[in-house]
């Protein structure tokens, strides 16, 4: 294939591939974010094993779709990276200490003698942090970005503003549902039986928020409200498929139901809706609503560069990536203090 | 003395990669350590090589996981910090570093829980298949990532479009070009004698206190037979990368040199102090001739001395200057470590050189040293350049980033690394300490 016939399509290629990467990121490493906020919970050492230990041999790998991400956009799309990196350099800061001391966490609260409370409360803090952040960079994408042709123009406070504060809010009531069902998925015994009851609460909240956050871009005259306005019918099946997902989670939730991947399934379902929702809300836009795709993208000969390498290894990332899953499938072994000795 | 938001930047690249590349230098080598253990003990059964994994493997994951947190900042701070260098540069740099993701950082991460993890949960073939898997992706990382640098050292492969922006021409130049692969190797090498020195430095510190006897044997001849093995070759591919800077680099060659007088028959100055006023060194240790000897063969070669290069495109003198000697030296001490020490293996003798079991012990940083020193003479000796000779580091810096921004990251990243790190490496120190477990007399003395 010659670079003139495949430079129109590769932006598309390219914003296609991100956006998978970012569902997979918000899924897998939303899972591990909510583990850890629920793990505040946890009573005892040996339930607080049994929690790390769900997530321990995947935390690593899930993370990694972060960094895809951010390569793929720098390689792809400079210009967003550029803007988004500079908009975000407090948030992005946060969340990086945020990911810090959560992958620390894992190692050093197992080898930890006196500090284990700072790492515990590390891995709870620093995850919920990140979760917020990535929240609250969601809702200020929504508001948009004062953006002069490339060049990000605000002063970095723009993310503190009370709309994107509560999208990070809800992110944390979204995370900790994934985390429940996956708690549920991967673990037995009181642990399971406490994250059932967690999912339902959190459904429940979630539920609100949702509405609150609707009823705010209604009331403020975002540009997102104009974007759903003029939209086809079929693109509400989206956000509607988001709604059947909560009331899955809220009814495999109850105590007395037997499934076990069901509540984890239908809280994939509600945050690939959330994020197909935003998704096309955005279209085409890759900097709402200021660059769009083509504007954004990278020379088409970067683009093709990359595009023979992603062909080849994203089928094999994902293969393998699954085979991990695989390797580990059914209920993992407690992590952490005292099981080795 | 007022800071910019471009000094901060600086400062806090210089202080997050300077903690980072600890990481990555000792786990490059650790995982294919970690390979050639498990491969050797599923080939011989010899339990010492499955005592050895099993110690290394824990200190693996504490230092694995310190890098992989240390290097995801890096990963993100071009954007933070050096905006209009991303923008510029992103159709180059970004790709490279997108196959790093997706070819390397995405393979050790995955198949590490299996090495920490999944001993019992898979076949052994499919577990060292798993070792095999994550030395693979520390190496490609490498790789992506000394391509990328090299780029930004010698840049090769691409255009300036009208908007001032760069466009790749000729990938292939860019990811096998002689400059990229010298250094490449280079790194590689030395990041597996930061293991070797390592592995040797615990096996003597056992041996001296007499603890672990078959465990600490085979890390002092394992250690010491690679660092007598990589050291000379490591040595060669240094000077080759040291041409490539004299082609290359004039301004940062001239700093390493410490030469300011440009000519014929060039002295070799082994140490001096620079008066950057009068330009010429205020003291001086040198040897005349060697210099035009040992740079281009020929004692009547031409040499370009400091004053050759443009006043505003020299770089600082001091860090490439002393940064090239330590590493040099450092990597004599190791030459001497793993030659002298594989004589003595050889003989069966080396316990009862206490002395020489003294040097190995207290050499354990020096793989460290040598690397930070290499960098530190990289990349100060790049400056002022970011792109060398096409983008100023202080053109660079991100427009919209303000003093009180770029300080506050400053101080929290400076006191969370102090803290993890703080942590981390009592850490190793103590599994360090407890050592390999349950070494009995049982297990044969076959290594």
């Amino acid at each position: 294939m010659s670079l003139e016939s495949m430079s129109p399509w590769l932006p598309y290629f390219w914003a296609g591939l991100i956006a998978f990467s970012i569902l997979v990121y918000i899924i897998v490493d939303g899972y591990d974010f909510g583990v850890a906020m629920l793990f505040a919970t946890a009573k005892s050492d040996e339930e607080r094993n049994t929690v790390i230990g769900a997530i321990a041999p995947f935390w690593d790998g899930n993370e990694t779709w972060l960094i895809i991400v951010g390569a793929c956009l720098f390689g792809a799309f400079p210009a967003i990276y550029a803007i988004f990196l500079s908009a975000f350099y407090l948030p992005v800061v946060l969340l990086l200490i945020g990911l810090i001391f959560r992958g620390v966490s894992f190692e050093f609260r197992e080898q930890a003698l006196k500090a284990r409370g700072l790492w515990e409360w590390g891995f709870v803090i620093g995850s919920a942090v990140a979760t917020i952040v990535q929240g609250a960079a969601i809702g200020t994408m929504i508001m948009g970005l004062p953006i002069q042709g490339t060049t990000y123009v605000g002063d970095g406070w723009d993310w503190l503003a009370p709309f994107p504060v509560m999208c990070g809010l809800g992110l944390v009531v979204g995370y900790s549902m994934l985390g429940a069902g996956w708690l549920i998925l991967k673990t037995e015994g009181a642990v399971a039986k406490r994250a059932r009851a967690q999912l339902r609460g959190l459904s429940v909240a979630f539920c609100v928020f949702v509405l609150a956050a609707f009823l705010v871009t209604q009331g403020v005259d975002l540009p997102v409200r104009h974007a759903w306005e003029s939209a086809p019918l079929w693109h509400w099946i989206v956000p509607a498929l988001g709604f059947v997902g909560l009331l899955g989670a809220f009814r495999t939730s109850r105590h007395d139901c037997s499934h076990e991947r069901a509540p984890f399934a239908w809280c994939m379902l509600i945050i690939a809706s959330a994020f197909g929702s935003l998704a096309l809300s955005f279209w085409p836009y890759m900097m709402p609503y200021s660059l769009t795709i083509e504007q954004a993208a990278a020379p088409a000969i970067s683009l093709q560069f990359m595009f023979w390498g992603a062909s080849v290894m994203f089928p094999l990332v994902v293969f393998y990536f699954l085979r991990v899953y695989h390797m580990f499938s059914g209920k993992t072994d407690p992590v952490g203090y005292g099981l080795n000795d | 003395m007022d800071l910019t938001a471009l000094d901060l930047s600086r400062i806090q690249f210089a202080f997050v990669i300077t903690f980072h590349i600890i990481f990555p230098s000792f786990t490059i080598g650790l995982a294919a350590w970690l390979a050639v253990l498990e491969w050797r003990n599923q080939a011989t059964g010899n339990p010492v090589y499955r005592k050895l994994f099993d110690f290394w493997v824990k200190i693996f994951a504490v230092s694995f996981g310190m890098g992989v947190v240390s290097g995801i900042v890096m990963a993100f701070q071009f954007g933070t910090n050096w905006s209009v260098l991303s923008e510029k540069t992103g159709s180059i740099q970004g790709p490279l570093l997108g196959y790093e993701s997706f070819t390397a950082f995405i393979l050790e991460a995955t198949f590490l829980g299996v090495v920490l993890f999944g001993r019992n949960k898979v076949s052994p073939r499919a577990f060292l298949m798993a070792c095999v898997l994550v030395a693979l992706g520390t190496t490609l990382s490498s790789f992506w990532i000394m391509a990328n640098n090299s780029w930004m050292q010698v840049p090769v492969g691409h255009a300036i479009d009208s908007s001032g922006r760069f466009v790749p021409t000729d990938w292939r130049e860019i990811i096998s070009g002689h400059v990229f692969l010298t250094r490449w190797l280079h790194m590689l090498l030395a990041a597996y004698l930061t293991t070797a020195t390592v592995v040797a430095a615990t096996g003597a510190w056992y041996t001296l206190k007499g603890l672990y006897k078959t465990t600490a044997k085979a890390m002092l001849i394992w250690g010491m037979g690679l660092m007598a093995v990589f050291t000379p070759i490591q040595m060669g591919f240094g000077h080759l990368a040291g041409e490539i800077i004299r082609d290359y680099q004039p301004g940062k060659f001239a700093a390493v040199e410490g030469r300011w007088e440009s000519g014929t028959r060039a002295p070799l100055i082994v140490a001096a102090w620079p008066d950057n006023k009068a330009e010429k060194n205020s003291f001086e240790i040198s040897i005349p001739v060697l210099g035009s000897v040992v740079d281009s063969g020929n004692p009547d070669s031409y040499q370009r001395g400091i004053k050759d290069v443009p006043a505003d495109e020299r770089a600082p003198f001091l860090v490439p200057f002393y940064g090239f000697r330590i590493m040099v030296g450092l990597s004599l001490l190791m030459l001497f470590i793993g030659w002298y020490g594989t004589w003595h293996n050889l003989r069966h003798s080396i316990e009862r050189s206490r002395w020489f079991l003294h040097v190995t012990a207290l050499s354990f940083p020096i793989g460290w040293i040598c690397v930070l020193a290499g960098w530190y003479t990289a990349e100060v000796g790049r400056q002022p350049w970011v792109v060398t000779g096409l983008v100023r580091t202080s053109d660079a810096v991100t427009p919209s980033l303000t003093v009180n921004h770029a300080l506050t990251s400053l101080i929290l990243y400076v006191s969370v690394y102090l803290i993890i790190y703080s942590f981390g490496l009592r850490y190793i120190w103590n599994l360090f300490k407890k050592g390999p477990s349950n070494d009995g007399p049982n297990i044969s003395e076959a290594v």
